[in-house]
């Protein structure tokens, strides 16, 4: 049967297979998992953004009701545990490698931000940790801290790590300086933007949890934890952290409610809680409360850039330069240095030939909590700069939007970027012209004047976006600085009644796997999509895996399944071309059934399958019992989705709220699995985007460091009533670098929605600039000042 | 949580006894309020006493010219009922607009009363509308009862029973969410009525709730939208945070006032 017909092959919007119990609250998350005597962890965490311990006195929690064991970084180091790592190794532009300061489970001497560990207590019940916890002495010295990005590079900020001097991780730089100088000085006009890209925290509808374990008596230590890579966290705790051998860990992620990139890392809960596990000889198990996932989670972006642009007279762009300071937070985090480099600058050419850009990024240390990756990674970050500074030319040189990105998008592939990335495929003005199409862009000024009858300003906002995902070639990615290689892994397990199991490297936490991965398996070896599991998250169980995030998985955790049913394909037609006695050339296999070539032979995949078990009459030499598979696959090249989204918004004028009227989003993801869950994406990405764009701002007190925005009541997540209803469109040239010419659709929204609605708002304002996140206070200011400029002039 | 005793008693004689004997109680109603500032650990009472056993303050009544509402009557309720609905639609509308449905269905008028955050819709109303409080121990003219964040004139062992609420002719509230939380931010409430006009504001101010004198003259001169569209409450006193400053706040009051005298016809 086709994949059309059977409803359930490749490109059919099959219901996600893992839904039922989610809905129906059979799911399996970390929390829901209860081992025998398990303990309770709390931990104690820092009120100061900057503090150093001078004593701990932990007696009266030692001898509190119920408590079990109370530690601190004093017991973590004389275990000789280490610290956690940065996974990625970024080298300044003067050669010298970044700046590390040390990273530890529970805090030594120094606490470096609100909510950093500082002691763990164990106990029977979560209260009695809880009400322990109060009973531990910490003497601080609270000293001063520093929180702001424009002043923590002065020389007179506060140090966070006495190993980096003013602050700075890094000093890094890309591309080619003298080109992109030469390009401004023949410059017809130069357009200057300084950026803000805000700070947002994660908010994984499910928070982070632990449950560590030891057994005494096989020396085997077992993490139940909320990971999107529980291989990368088994390979760090093990190797790096020291927790225990590779082989004595085994790390498990079951269902796991959302990530966003904030579960990629490894953090110290999870690792002092299986630490400590074998310290107290029974199962300890930890689950943050909302309140910490606040202060602990790593963070997402926080920029701070200035962006020049360079144009001939006709409007083509000649060059870009950009300063951008990243923050990094109070400690390196597992990717935060590959975040605002690798994985922002080289994005920076957007979908436009630019001939020449130079971007150089300072990574700061200061005193709040880490930030990593978070949905997107450095390519929103990359695509606010790029689309607010072209949307910024087209408006000063009179140039229509649309227009000024047609006139400079890459026509021509491959295309080589000035900040190495070579684009492989795309049409970015085949997905212009559909949501020029789709929001009906011809209307626009008839729907603007009707809007200003109404007292609304309305206003219409680009982006043009593009991303480089499945992450990634491993031999790139070892040259820019990595400490891993970005493959992924599938095996492939018929069973002999020809059901089949896939392992998968990859992690489903939201993204749909066990429905997208069946589908492929369906669609190839014919079989129904019931009949198909995927197998994830355990790293006793799949041998080896990079995770999920990126938008990799369906571009390399797919395509290491591929390869392997590429391998199931040619011994299961070795074992028919055996029993039907023919040749293995004459062996057909389509739809499940394997046919010789010319005449009526013919064998059923489950008949295949038992045969292969039992192995009645096989050649030994030459057909090996079983039939079960697995690949490597190692990326060519990075994918590049891209696309186009529009917004109209109207605002308010007399209480600054902004509604968006419509939103057009026509991405090109190359070759679509399952055009629901993509839609799917799309919508929780755009959501996310306009979270960013008008309502969430992780905040810190300027001066006592504290986080301001630590609960609901004051970090605006974004409600089903503040969105739209998405109008979405699908262009689509596949995908040369694999072999299902899949791009990867995880973050396409979040990536290109902030610039879209910001883009909107300044229209519809007629403003140059408006910080992130445009608040109605912020956008009601705005209207003040320029209602108060025109007056003026 | 710590660790506390839990009553609840069947009758307000009752209630009150527990109150006189404990050291240090707190009375639960809803429980909106209450039961996360215990959760986070904010608060220690020594015995919380759940008044929600006592049916006695469950009601609505509508007697002469005026609504009788229980002081434990769910917002849910309040906003569902005919009578407030036929006689004080705004009432109606302003309890159906307080935070989200599981709130409304757990959250009292008297809790939110008592409580008197300055975010909070009912003592809007309350002020408002000329309301009466009835407690166990006196009644108690809106005007006279919020005195300012999370403050009261209630005392010590004094547990609210009804909220008299006089029919008004016209009345509408406006409220103006702060994107994150969803509490007023800005709301308006504006009346009239046996009492004149009334124009109260919550969520701007630092002490919470209070009356625009110059918006209820204007009114009383001229009821329309127009009349207090010039009308500019000073920033001084007002919230400045985050979420906005306090000239955008002074500003949102008349915004709010405009559109609530619109809407009150």
């Amino acid at each position: 049967m086709s994949d059309a017909a059977s409803g359930e092959g490749i490109g059919q919007p099959v219901r996600r297979k893992e839904d039922y119990r989610f809905i129906t609250g059979n799911g399996h998350y970390t929390d829901d998992i209860n081992r025998p005597r398990q303990t309770f962890a709390y931990f104690l965490r820092s009120p100061h953004a900057h503090a150093r311990i001078k004593s701990i006195d932990t007696s009266a929690a030692e001898a509190a009701p119920g408590v079990v064991a109370v530690f601190t970084g004093k017991h973590v180091a004389n275990d000789g545990i280490g610290g956690l790592i940065c996974g990625w190794t970024v080298t300044s532009k003067d050669g010298t490698p970044m700046k590390v300061g040390p990273h530890p489970i529970l805090a030594l001497d120094t606490v470096r931000y609100v909510g950093d560990h500082v002691a763990m207590v164990v106990a029977e019940t979560l209260a009695d940790a809880r009400a322990a916890a109060e009973l531990i002495e910490v003497d601080y010295e609270a000293l001063p801290a520093t929180v702001s990005l424009s002043s923590c590079q002065d020389g007179k900020a506060p140090q966070v790590h006495a190993e980096a001097p003013r602050n700075t991780c890094f000093e890094w730089e890309l591309g080619n300086k003298a080109e992109t100088e030469a390009a401004f000085a023949k410059a017809d006009r130069v357009v200057k933007l300084d950026l803000k890209n805000n700070r947002l925290i994660p908010n994984a509808m499910e928070p982070r949890a632990a449950i560590g374990e030891f057994d005494k008596g096989t020396g085997i230590y077992t993490l139940h934890t909320t990971s999107q890579n529980p291989h990368v966290a088994r390979l760090v705790l093990s190797a790096f952290v020291g927790v225990a051998p590779e082989h004595k860990l085994r790390v498990i992620a079951p269902d796991v409610g959302g990530g966003f990139g904030s579960k990629i890392f490894i953090y110290a809960e999870e690792t002092a809680c299986v630490w400590a596990a074998a310290k107290v000889g029974r199962p300890i198990k930890w689950t943050a409360d909302r309140s910490e996932a606040f202060l602990s989670d790593a963070h997402g972006r926080d920029h701070l850039s200035h962006a020049e642009l360079a144009l001939d007279k006709d409007g083509r762009f000649l060059g870009l330069r950009v300063k951008t300071i990243a923050n990094l937070g109070a400690y390196l985090s597992t990717f935060s240095a590959a975040v605002p480099t690798y994985l922002y600058g080289t994005l920076l050419s957007g979908q436009y030939d630019l001939p020449a850009i130079h971007v150089e990024v300072d990574g700061v240390y200061t005193h709040t909590a880490p930030v990593d990756a978070y949905r997107g990674a450095g390519r929103p970050e990359a695509t606010y700069l790029i689309e607010r500074i072209v949307e910024t030319a087209a408006r000063e040189t009179g140039i229509d939007p649309a227009e000024i990105r047609r006139r400079n998008y890459v026509k021509t592939f491959p295309h080589q970027t000035p900040v190495i990335m070579n684009y492989d495929a795309g049409d970015y003005a085949a997905s212009l012209d559909a949501a020029l199409d789709a929001i009906d862009y011809k209307g626009f000024p008839a729907r603007k004047a009707e809007a200003a009858r109404r007292g609304m300003l309305r206003g219409i906002g680009f982006s043009s976006y593009i991303e480089a995902c499945g992450l990634a070639p491993s031999a790139a990615v070892g040259s820019l600085g990595a400490g891993v290689g970005l493959w992924e892994s599938a095996e492939v397990r018929v069973n002999p009644t020809g059901n089949i199991e896939v392992l998968t490297g990859s992690h489903s936490h939201g993204q749909g796997h066990e429905t997208t991965f069946a589908q492929l398996v369906a669609s190839r070896l014919g079989v129904p999509l019931a009949n198909v599991e995927i197998v994830h998250g355990d790293t006793d169980k799949v041998q080896f895996g990079m995770g999920t995030y990126g938008s990799r998985s369906g571009a390399v955790g797919m395509s290491a399944i591929a390869k392997a049913l590429d391998k199931i394909e040619a011994k299961a037609k070795k074992i028919a071309a055996h029993l039907m006695e023919a040749a293995v050339e004459d062996i057909v296999f389509e739809n499940g059934v394997f046919t010789v070539q010319g005449t009526d032979k013919s064998l059923a995949w489950a008949e295949l399958s038992l045969a292969a078990y039992t192995a009645h009459g096989f050649p030994s030499a030459d057909i090996e019992p079983g039939l079960k598979e697995g690949a490597f696959y190692d990326p060519t090249n990075f994918t590049f989705p891209a696309g186009c989204h529009i917004c109209e918004v109207e605002i308010d004028p007399d209480t600054g709220i902004v509604k968006i009227a419509k939103f057009v989003a026509v991405d090109d993801f190359g070759t679509v699995i399952n055009p629901m869950i993509v839609e799917g994406q799309v919508h929780g990405g755009i959501a996310q985007g306009i979270g960013q764009a008008l309502l969430e701002h992780g905040v810190y007190d300027a001066d006592s460091g504290q986080l301001v925005t630590g609960s609901y009541m004051d970090y605006c997540m974004p409600r089903a009533d503040d969105l739209p209803s998405f109008t979405l469109g699908f262009t689509k040239t596949e995908c040369p670098s694999n072999p299902l010419g899949m791009k990867g659709c995880g973050e396409a929204g979040a990536i290109a929605s902030p610039p879209a609605v910001i883009n909107a708002v300044t229209d519809a304002l007629g403003i140059r600039e408006i910080e992130m996140p445009a608040t109605p206070a912020r956008i009601w200011e705005a209207a003040q000042a320029a209602t108060s400029r025109a007056a003026a002039e | 949580m710590y660790q506390f005793n839990y009553e609840r008693p069947k009758t307000l004689a009752d209630a009150e006894a527990l109150l006189g004997k404990a050291d240090d109680p707190k009375i639960l109603a809803g429980g909106q309020t209450l039961i996360p500032t215990l959760k986070q650990r904010l608060a220690m009472p020594s015995d919380v006493i759940d008044i929600g056993g006592i049916k006695d303050l469950d009601f609505i009544r509508a007697e002469g010219d005026a609504i009788m509402i229980g002081a434990a009557t769910r917002h849910a309720t309040v906003a569902q009922s005919a009578d407030v609905k036929k006689h004080n639609p705004a009432l109606a509308a302003l309890a159906g607009g307080i935070g989200d449905p599981a709130v409304r269905h757990m959250g009292t008028i008297g809790g939110s009363i008592a409580n008197n955050d300055p975010a909070a819709d009912y003592p809007a109303a309350c002020l408002g509308l000329d309301a009466k409080i009835h407690t166990t121990k006196r009644l108690i003219e809106a005007d006279e009862f919020f005195k300012g964040m999370f403050e009261t004139a209630l005392q010590d062992g004094e547990i609210i029973k009804e909220v008299t609420f006089p029919h008004p002719e016209k009345a509408a509230y406006m409220k103006f969410r702060n994107p994150a939380s969803r509490y007023a931010m800005v709301g308006v409430f504006v009346s009239r009525g046996p009492w004149g006009v009334r124009v109260a504001v919550t969520g701007a101010g630092q002490n919470g709730v209070f009356r625009v004198n110059d918006m209820e003259e204007a009114l009383s001169k001229n009821w329309s939208p127009e009349a207090v569209a010039g009308i500019k409450v000073p920033a001084t006193g007002l919230n400045s945070d985050l979420h906005g400053s306090a000239e955008y706040r002074a500003h949102l009051v008349t915004v709010m006032a405009k559109r609530a005298v619109a809407a009150a016809g």
